[in-house]
C-alpha cells in the first residue's frame, strides 16, 4: 500500500491529512502517532477551561472517517527505509509509502541535575493529569523554567490555591520571546497573585521533597514541573539520513532533500534571514501542516508568513506576530491597560508585532499588523501610535494600489 | 414566531466593524458590513466560546480573536480550521436609526 503516511498525528499532522485530501488528494492517507486516542491540542493542557477539561480533540472520529484518513494510534515508527520508501512501526507493520511527512514534533527537554529525573514535564495530556492529579490545594509545586507554559501553569496553580514557585536560570522571566516591558507586566501580575518567582537561580538537584539550588536554599516541593523548553524530535529522520539543523532541514514548500520526504511543524526548520529556524507555535504547525499537506498532494505552496503565537497569563492575553526582537519602533496604547509594540525594517515595512492586555483587548491590532506585515507596508510611528487611527486605514490604500 | 429586538442604534457600529449584543442570557455578534448591511450571528465562536465581537472584520468574514478561526457572518459558514461547526445567523432589520434582530 502506498500512499500519504504522516508520523505524528499532532496539530501538524491531523491538518496535515485533511488538507492534502482537500487539495484533492484520493488515494490512501495515515497517520500513525504513539499516543492513543484522537488527535488533540496541547495548548488548553496549560489553560484548562472553567470545567477544568485539559483535552480537546482536533477532529472527530467521524471527520477521520469521512474524508478516509485512517489512524493508527498507539504505535510508534520506529524505522524508515528511504531507498524502498517504508516505514515500520512498533508492531512490525510496514507501511510503504509515496509521501512521507515528519510531524513528529517536539519533546520536553529534561533537568540533568541529580534527581532532575523526578521533575515531571508538561507535553501530553497524561503529563497534564497528572500534575493536576497531585497538585491540589495547599500542595507546594515548584515550576523550574519561567517562559510560556511555565507560567502559564503557575498561573492556572495559583488559582486553584497552590503554592507555587517558578525558577529561572536567565537574569530575568520570559527572556526569550517577550519584550522586557510586557514581560515585567506579567511577572508583576504573577507576583501580585501569590507566585514566588526566582531568577538568576541554578538548581542544584531535587530529592523526595526538595529542590537545592546552587546558592545552598532549599525550597520544599511535592511536586516539581521541568518547563525548560523543548527539543524537535528528529532521531528517525537522522537515522534515515536526511539532513538535520536545528530540526529536521526543509525548503519553502516544506521538503526535506528527499523529493518524498517532507517535514512540517514544531519538528522541522527553515531558512530564515540566513539561518534555520524552528517555530514552536500551535498556529505555525496548522499552516505548515497545510502546506505540508497540500504540498504532498501534488500542490506548489511556500512558507512564507510571518508566524503568530498567544499565551494566557490569569485574564491577560499575550500575543506576538512575525519578528518581535530589535528596537521597538512604536507603541500603540489600546487603552488603559492594553498595549502594542511595533518592530519594522530598514525600509520602514513592518516585521513584527507584540501585544499585552486584558482578555482579547489586543486581538484586532495584532491581526491587522499581520496583514500589514504580509502586504509588505511600509509605515510611519506616528500612525502605529496613536490608537485613533484604526489600522485598517493603513492596510486598505496598499491592498487596492 | 418573530421576535424582534431592539439592539443597538445603527451608529453604534463602525463600517466593517462588530459589537456584542447580550439578551436574555444569551450573547450575540452583531456586525455592520462594508456596504453598510447589518448582519447577526451567535456572539461566541464554536472552537473556544471566546466572544467574537473583539475580532476582526474584513469584508465578509470575521476572524475569531483567539485562534484565528474564521466565519462568513452573512451566512455563519465556518471558513477556516480551527473551525468546523458553523456559527447560527438570525436576521436583522433597520427601523429609523435603529438596528432590530429576530431571536
Ligand atoms: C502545554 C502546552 C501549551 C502550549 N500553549 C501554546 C500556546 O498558548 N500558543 C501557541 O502558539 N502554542 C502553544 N503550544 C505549542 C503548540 O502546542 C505546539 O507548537 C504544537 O503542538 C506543535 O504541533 P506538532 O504537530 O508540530 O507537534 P506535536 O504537537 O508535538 O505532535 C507530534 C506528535 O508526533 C508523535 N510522534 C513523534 N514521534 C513519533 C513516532 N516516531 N511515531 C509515532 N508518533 C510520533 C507524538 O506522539 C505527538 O503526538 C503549547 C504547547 C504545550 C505543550
Amino acid at each position: 500500500m502506498s500512499g500519504i503516511v504522516i508520523l505524528g498525528g499532532g496539530e501538524c499532522g491531523s491538518r496535515a491529512a485533511f488538507s492534502a485530501r482537500d487539495q484533492g488528494y484520493s488515494g490512501p492517507i495515515t497517520i500513525v502517532d504513539e499516543e492513543t486516542g484522537l488527535p488533540y491540542e496541547r495548548p488548553p493542557l496549560s489553560k484548562p477551561d472553567a470545567q477544568g477539561i485539559i483535552r480537546k480533540p482536533i477532529c472527530s472520529a467521524d471527520m477521520l472517517r469521512d474524508k478516509a484518513i485512517t489512524l493508527l494510534d498507539g504505535l510508534q515508527a520506529i524505522s524508515l527505509d528511504r531507498e524502498v520508501r517504508c516505514v515500520t512501526l512498533s508492531t512490525g507493520v510496514k507501511l510503504g509509502y509515496d509521501k512521507l511527512l515528519f510531524a513528529t514534533g517536539a519533546s520536553a527537554r529534561q533537568l540533568t541535575c541529580d534527581g532532575g529525573e523526578r521533575a515531571l514535564s508538561l507535553r501530553t495530556v497524561h503529563d497534564a493529569a497528572r500534575i493536576y492529579d497531585i497538585a491540589q490545594p495547599g500542595t507546594k509545586v515548584v515550576i523550574v523554567g519561567a517562559g510560556l507554559i511555565g507560567l502559564e501553569l503557575a498561573a492556572v496553580l495559583v488559582a486553584r490555591g497552590v503554592d507555587v514557585s517558578v525558577l529561572e536560570y536567565a537574569p530575568v522571566a520570559l527572556g526569550r520571546n517577550v519584550p522586557r516591558p510586557l514581560a515585567q507586566r506579567i511577572v508583576d501580575r504573577h507576583v501580585s497573585e501569590g507566585s514566588h518567582i526566582f531568577c538568576g537561580v541554578e538548581v542544584d538537584s531535587i530529592t523526595a521533597g526538595h529542590v537545592v539550588l546552587a546558592d545552598g536554599r532549599m525550597l520544599a516541593a511535592n511536586l516539581v514541573v521541568a518547563a525548560i523548553g523543548v527539543a524537535p524530535r528528529t532521531g528517525l529522520a537522522a537515522v534515515a539520513g536526511l539532513a538535520i539543523e536545528n530540526g529536521v532541514c526543509v525548503n519553502d514548500n516544506l521538503c526535506t532533500d528527499d523529493p518524498h520526504v517532507f517535514a512540517a511543524g514544531d519538528c522541522a526548520s527553515v531558512q530564515r534571514g540566513g539561518i534555520r529556524q524552528r517555530f514552536e507555535t500551535w498556529q505555525n504547525a496548522q499552516i505548515q501542516g497545510d502546506i505540508a499537506g497540500r504540498n504532498m498532494a501534488g500542490g506548489q505552496h511556500a512558507f512564507d508568513g510571518p508566524v503568530w503565537f498567544w499565551s494566557d497569563q490569569f485574564d491577560l492575553g499575550l500575543q506576538g506576530v512575525g519578528q518581535t526582537n530589535g528596537a521597538v519602533f512604536a507603541t500603540r496604547k489600546v487603552d488603559n491597560d492594553a498595549e502594542v509594540l511595533f518592530y519594522v525594517n530598514e525600509a520602514s515595512q513592518l516585521v513584527g508585532a507584540v501585544g499585552l492586555g486584558r482578555g482579547n483587548a489586543i486581538a484586532k491590532d495584532i491581526k491587522l499588523a499581520q496583514k500589514l506585515i504580509e502586504a509588505g507596508v511600509s509605515i510611519v510611528a506616528e500612525h502605529l501610535n496613536d490608537p485613533d487611527i484604526n489600522l485598517k486605514t493603513l492596510l486598505k490604500p496598499a491592498t487596492t494600489a | 414566531m418573530a421576535n424582534w429586538i431592539d439592539a443597538c442604534a445603527a451608529e453604534d457600529i463602525d463600517e466593517e466593524d462588530v459589537i456584542r449584543f447580550d439578551y436574555d442570557g444569551r450573547t450575540f455578534a452583531i456586525y455592520r458590513s462594508p456596504d453598510n448591511v447589518y448582519f447577526c450571528t451567535d456572539g461566541l465562536c464554536t472552537h473556544e466560546q471566546i466572544h467574537l465581537a473583539d475580532g476582526l472584520v474584513m469584508d465578509h468574514t470575521i476572524e475569531c480573536p483567539k485562534h484565528n478561526g474564521q466565519f462568513d457572518y452573512r451566512t455563519g459558514k465556518a471558513m477556516r480550521a480551527p473551525v468546523c461547526v458553523n456559527l447560527g445567523t438570525y436576521a436583522t432589520k433597520v427601523e429609523g436609526d435603529r438596528v432590530l434582530i429576530e431571536i
